[in-house]
């Protein structure tokens, strides 16, 4: 990836709170590349214990969803009510299920 | 249409046959952009009323959803002057760092300052989501185009005057915005989680500060109130402008960037600040301030209007002041900017050879 632009790039940061969970986006920040954002996100993003592992990616090389596609993308799943156990009767008196 | 241009085409007279279809170009080159302009009209206000069910429904609004341009604006506008104000901010007590009275004060007192270093930072970057430049607005500042919070046009005179900040300051900056932090806007909103997080030490630190000057020798307190009085009247200017002048606040109220108007904030600061100082001895410096049992809130005297507008117009003590050291500090780092990219450039350049 060579950028020949004068600013910095736009890096989006995920942190890891604690060993064990997932890392959760939490903002962006401007850097020259990839070892100083790392840097800036911990300056910027843990100042007070909020991580013990950083991610940063180019902005630009996240692909999202179009809101307006939300429809299509995800009303599918509204019908199937039957992809959860609610869905299914479970006699009394049958456990562990 | 399309059946008249192809009927026009076969037809073998070429000479009327051109003309006839650059008329009928004409015409539906018209009918094309007359019905693209209705239906645009159309398309804009149905997304509109959308756009304000959601909100009525408190549903946020995040930086790829449809918005109207003015929301966007309005948006840009507020959030890079909120994150201009906590850059300049930094200014005024850093001022004191290198004075600090002790160790502890001075590790405090770096610790608040980087925060307001960060609460820029995480404003600037609810900005691009909007898709503002950081940079352009940074200019904004420096070109004295766009504004920042009006109390940091206020000298820092004394060591005492970094309690009155992190008490009074703060203190009405958290009353600002605790409720941003329930904006429509999900980014915006997040930062504001995050800072509101932050700055209840800013105020503990301050009010400590004055805490302990106030108990302190005949001069020390002395020195705490002579802050206190400094600081007071523009503290309570940061609310903004009176109700009846706030021309932003009715949109910015039905859009739910807003939730409570500059007076109803100015109101409970004011109440919640009185008993404060009472506690540690200082004195309100307004001579109309009075308990009032029927509202169960101070009525406090009259605000200086005049002061407030030719500080917002760059006419306080230290404007010119405050803006040209944003200014130098990013022309003295340009280099430095500068330089970490051609390095990251050419390591990146090496590392694809």
């Amino acid at each position: 990836m060579t950028q020949d632009k004068k600013d910095w790039p736009l890096w989006e940061v995920f942190i890891r709170s604690k060993q064990g969970l997932n890392h959760k986006h939490v903002g962006s920040l401007r850097a020259a590349d990839s070892t100083m954002a790392v840097e800036n996100a911990r300056d910027v993003y843990t100042r007070r214990q909020e991580g013990i592992s950083i991610w940063v990616v180019p902005s630009n090389l996240i692909t999202a969803s179009d809101p307006s596609d939300e429809e299509s993308l995800f009303e599918p799943s509204a019908s199937k009510v039957y992809r959860h156990p609610t869905f299914y009767d479970v006699p009394d008196g049958i456990s562990h299920m | 249409m399309l059946k008249l241009i192809n009927l026009l085409l076969i037809t073998r007279d070429r000479k009327h046959c051109s003309i006839s279809f650059v008329l009928v170009g004409v015409v539906y080159t018209y009918i094309c952009l007359v019905n693209a302009l209705f239906m645009k009209n159309i398309d804009i206000k149905s997304l509109e009323e959308k756009f304000q069910k959601k909100i009525d429904a408190d549903i946020k609004i995040e930086p790829n959803d449809w918005m109207p341009d003015n929301y966007r604006a309005t948006l840009i506008r507020q959030i890079s002057q909120h994150a201009h104000s906590e850059i300049v901010g930094m200014l005024p007590e850093g001022n004191w760092i290198t004075r600090a009275p002790n160790l502890r004060r001075k590790a405090v007192l770096l610790a608040k300052v980087q925060d307001e270093a960060g609460h820029g930072l995480y404003l600037y970057c609810a900005t691009e989501t909007l898709g503002a430049d950081r940079e352009d607005t940074i200019d904004d500042l420096h070109s004295g185009k766009a504004k920042y919070s009006s109390i940091f046009n206020y000298p820092t005179l004394s060591w005492a005057d970094m309690g009155a900040i992190g008490w009074l300051v703060d203190g009405a900056a958290i009353m600002n915005q605790v409720p941003l932090c329930r904006c429509s806007y999900g980014p915006y909103a997040r930062a504001m989680v995050r800072v509101c997080k932050e700055e209840s030490f800013h105020q503990r630190q301050g009010f400590e500060i004055m805490t302990k000057l106030a108990s302190g020798t005949k001069e020390q307190k002395e020195m705490a109130q002579d802050a206190l009085n400094r600081f007071w009247w523009p503290s309570l200017m940061m609310f903004g402008p009176s109700d009846a002048d706030s021309k932003h606040t009715d949109q910015s109220m039905k859009w739910k960037i807003k939730r409570h108007t500059n007076d109803e904030l100015r109101q409970q600061f004011v109440d919640i600040t009185v008993p404060q100082a009472e506690m540690i001895g200082l004195t309100i410096p307004d001579k109309d301030l009075k308990w009032n049992e029927s509202t169960k809130s101070y009525t406090y005297g009259a605000i200086n209007w005049d002061e407030f507008w030719q500080v917002v117009g760059g006419n306080g003590p230290c404007n010119k002041e405050r803006v040209d050291a944003r200014r130098k500090a990013k022309e003295d780092g340009k280099w430095v900017v500068e330089a970490a990219m051609a390095f990251a450039n050419k390591r990146s350049a090496k590392k694809s050879a």
